[in-house]
């Protein structure tokens, strides 16, 4: 019999039900309250409702000062146009009003749309058959695997694009040089239309490993009785993936996706550094933050380039929004 | 019990998470003593500068000025530094005291009031010691914005194998230039004359330089543009015929395949600057003594015009504490007898002192170039370069975006000429929304 989702989602309460007695803390004393008692249980409760702020303090003023305040002067600054002559005026959404008319902006956000629907779901579904396969039966020396995968998360992404530029080099690089020893033609990784797929090579590269990790962490916590259960029951290894590991991490899934939405339309490093290998094919508005940046240190439009990037969060905002939104109406049904 | 336990780990948290406070609080309180500057004792200015090796020179100046120390930091060469520069003016704090800039570069700072005038303390008397054109783009009116530290008039550098075998006479016009750059290639598809690179901005701005093209006329807020005029078409169609030809790579230049391609004979010419024959003996030491160097090709047989590429000044930024010091500073590195030829025979740059070019150690024998006098032919290419040429107040710009257009133009969806049109236009939109008045 194979398990059914029903089962599988009992199973799954309970075992929150349990986590949750474990957790609980013991019910308030009753009775017997004189008057120091009750004061000293009043004090006590008092310290106890101030502790969690007073650690949250750190953050709390961390980030305010790092992310809260210069996310709100960079508002303030998007409402004004600071020029060379005449300094500073207020022009209120004009800004905005030209980012939504600059088709420089709409080719860079086209360019990472391009790649969040053809490199995210390849990347992502990489990383859960990776997650799958480490967390079965069949492989051996985990941990190397593991590691291994997760290596080019590690490598800064910096030094990754570097060393994907070397690689893909129409004259020195290895796969160049191999096709010459064969009289082939160089391949066409960096041409007007290898560029992007060259691009989401090096993206799928860094992140499944990061990906990987996240998914078989949950994987992980996941309590091996399910399995005894279903394999009871005669459910084979594929069985189990499906109908038990994959509806159980569902949670991890949409974190990596929503991670990787705001990501990939934050494409900025992999591109930034193969400007300066293929300056031709990357300019300078290859993507919106790529196009933000140089709008403010190169062309000093720091108004511009503020307001650029409140409709790039605004885009972001939106295709995470109505992931979620989707993904939680499928749920629901 | 339970609750207890539960209690006495929160107090102790409590303690901790005091502790930490008070940890930040004495953190912050230590770092905001260490800002203070000394108020006594000798004086530390900080430069940014990307010349290797500067040391020596810095080295001899404290040694004669006790009271001045030099901290030289190097945050990257060109666009890299003026990113972080134009932040740090921007932010009010952070910039150097003293900083290298490349003449093309120095009037969007001047503009921006982010420099000292250094003619306050004594620069003038220093301007006889300069090429005039120099002194001319470090200066405006009587003020003195900079000191010019070096130069790169304009050469050809060439592979003498190359030329030798396929039997071509070096180019002297642009037309032969172009003639031989199709027949060398023809007679072998692996050879390009030389790489035409798009992102290289400033290179293609000397090539209009030296074709009399006058793209900006600033007088105040008031700004001639014209980027499109006879003189930028005609070097704008010449690359254009020469691209579309396919005679002519037309890769990015400053990376690891172009400095391959340099060594292995894939380019058989590098048009470029005097400050070139030792960057190159660095970056292709295995071509050494295959190369030569002849003066920039014309563009009317027997004329005699050249350009400038590069070269950088020193300045003082408005942010410094002690701009008399500074400037004794930039004075004495680019004036001191020691330290010019520190800089220009041990460093390799190229002078802009009039003494140094006539220094007869100057002109040595280079073995990397067969043993050729490589620096009497950016001497003489020195004395050619058009002295009225200007660069726009905001020229970071004006270079993104005919990069841009020319990227378009290398990928053929539109023409050489008009790229020059739609930067154009580009630059005088953006001039008039910076305020500037704008006439043609």
């Amino acid at each position: 019999m194979i398990p059914s989702r029903h089962m599988a989602r009992h199973s799954q309460t309970e075992a929150i039900q349990q986590a949750i007695e474990v957790q609980e803390l013991a019910p308030p004393s009753s009775g017997l309250l004189s008057s120091l008692r009750h004061w000293r249980h009043w004090r006590h409760w008092r310290q106890r409702a101030l502790i969690p702020y007073l650690f949250l303090l750190p953050f709390l003023l961390l980030f305010s000062f790092f992310i809260l305040v210069p996310l709100l002067y960079a508002l303030w600054t998007s409402f004004f146009i600071e020029r060379l002559i005449g300094g500073t005026t207020f022009v209120g959404l004009q800004n905005y009003q030209e980012v939504l008319h600059d088709g420089n902006f709409w080719e860079g956000v086209r360019n990472v749309l391009l790649l969040l629907f053809t490199q995210v779901p390849l990347m992502l579904g990489l990383a859960l058959g990776l997650a799958l396969l480490l967390d079965s039966q069949i492989v051996r020396f985990k941990t190397i695997f593991r590691l291994g995968y997760f290596l080019p998360y590690a490598i800064p992404s910096v030094i990754g694009a570097l060393l994907w530029g070397y690689l893909y080099s129409a004259h020195i690089g290895p796969f160049a040089q191999l096709a010459e020893l064969l009289h082939w033609p160089p391949p066409p990784f960096l041409t007007a239309a290898g560029l992007l797929p060259s691009i989401a090579n090096i993206l799928t590269w860094q992140w499944t490993g990061y990906n990987m990790v996240i998914l078989y962490a949950a994987l992980q916590a996941i309590p091996p009785e399910l399995y005894d259960a279903a394999r009871v029951d005669g459910a084979s290894g594929w069985e189990i993936a499906r109908h038990i590991k994959i509806p159980l991490i569902a949670p991890a899934i949409v974190l990596t996706v929503v991670f990787s939405i705001i990501g990939t339309l934050q494409l900025f490093n992999e591109p930034q550094i193969m400007t300066a290998i293929v300056p031709n094919l990357i300019q300078d508005h290859y993507t919106p933050n790529l196009y933000a940046y140089n709008l403010a240190f190169t062309n000093q439009q720091y108004n511009y380039a503020a307001a650029v990037s409140f409709v790039l969060g605004a885009v972001v905002f939106v295709f995470s929004y109505v992931f979620m939104l989707v993904t939680y109406r499928r749920g629901q049904r | 019990m339970n609750r207890g336990l539960l209690f006495c780990r929160a107090r102790g948290m409590a303690k901790a998470g005091l502790l930490l406070l008070l940890a930040l609080s004495i953190s912050s309180y230590l770092v905001a003593c260490g800002g203070t500057p000394a108020s006594s004792g000798p004086v530390t200015l900080t430069f940014w500068s990307w010349v290797p090796n500067l040391q020596q020179a810095i080295d001899l100046f404290e040694k004669s000025h006790p009271n001045i120390k030099i901290k030289w930091q190097n945050v990257g060469s060109g666009g890299t530094e003026y990113t972080k520069l134009t932040t740090a003016l921007k932010a009010g704090s952070g910039a150097p005291d003293v900083v290298q800039i490349e003449y093309a570069y120095l009037p969007q700072y001047i503009l921006s009031g982010k420099l000292v005038d250094l003619s306050q303390y004594g620069a003038n008397d220093v301007k006889d010691q300069f090429v005039a054109w120099t002194w001319a783009q470090v200066s405006s009116g009587g003020k003195v914005y900079a000191i010019p530290q070096d130069t790169g008039p304009m050469g050809l550098l060439y592979r003498e194998d190359i030329f030798k075998k396929y039997n071509l006479p070096v180019p002297t016009t642009w037309d032969q230039y172009a003639q031989e750059a199709i027949q060398l290639h023809q007679a072998n598809p692996k050879i390009f004359i030389t790489d035409f690179s798009a992102s290289d901005g400033p290179w293609f701005f000397s090539l209009l330089w030296q074709a009399g093209s006058q793209p900006f006329v600033v007088n105040g807020t008031t700004i001639k543009i014209h980027l499109d005029d006879a003189a930028a078409l005609k070097v704008a169609n010449y690359w254009g015929n020469l691209v579309k030809s396919g005679a002519v790579s037309t890769a990015a230049d400053w990376n690891n395949d172009w400095y391959a391609a340099l060594q292995n004979g894939t380019l058989a010419t590098w048009i470029t600057a005097a400050w070139a024959p030792s960057d190159l003996e660095g970056f292709a030491p295995k071509s050494a003594g295959l190369w030569r160097v002849a003066p920039l090709p014309q563009w009317s047989a027997g004329e005699q015009a050249s350009a400038n590429w590069g070269g950088s000044t020193d300045a003082v930024t408005t942010q410094c504490q002690h701009p008399a010091e500074a400037a004794e500073f930039v004075k004495w590195l680019n004036t001191n007898p020691e330290s010019v030829k520190i800089l220009t025979q041990k460093l390799y740059l190229f002078p802009s002192q009039k003494s140094a070019l006539q220094d007869p150690s100057f002109d040595t024998a280079n073995s990397f170039y067969g043993g050729q006098q490589v620096n009497r032919i950016f001497v003489e290419s020195a004395q050619q370069v058009n002295t009225s040429f200007q660069w726009s107040p905001f020229q970071d710009y004006v270079f993104s975006q005919l990069q841009n257009q020319l990227a378009e133009a290398v990928n053929g969806k539109i023409s050489f000429e008009q790229a020059m049109h739609n930067t154009q236009n580009a630059v005088v939109t953006y001039a008039r929304s910076q305020g500037f008045t704008v006439i043609s």
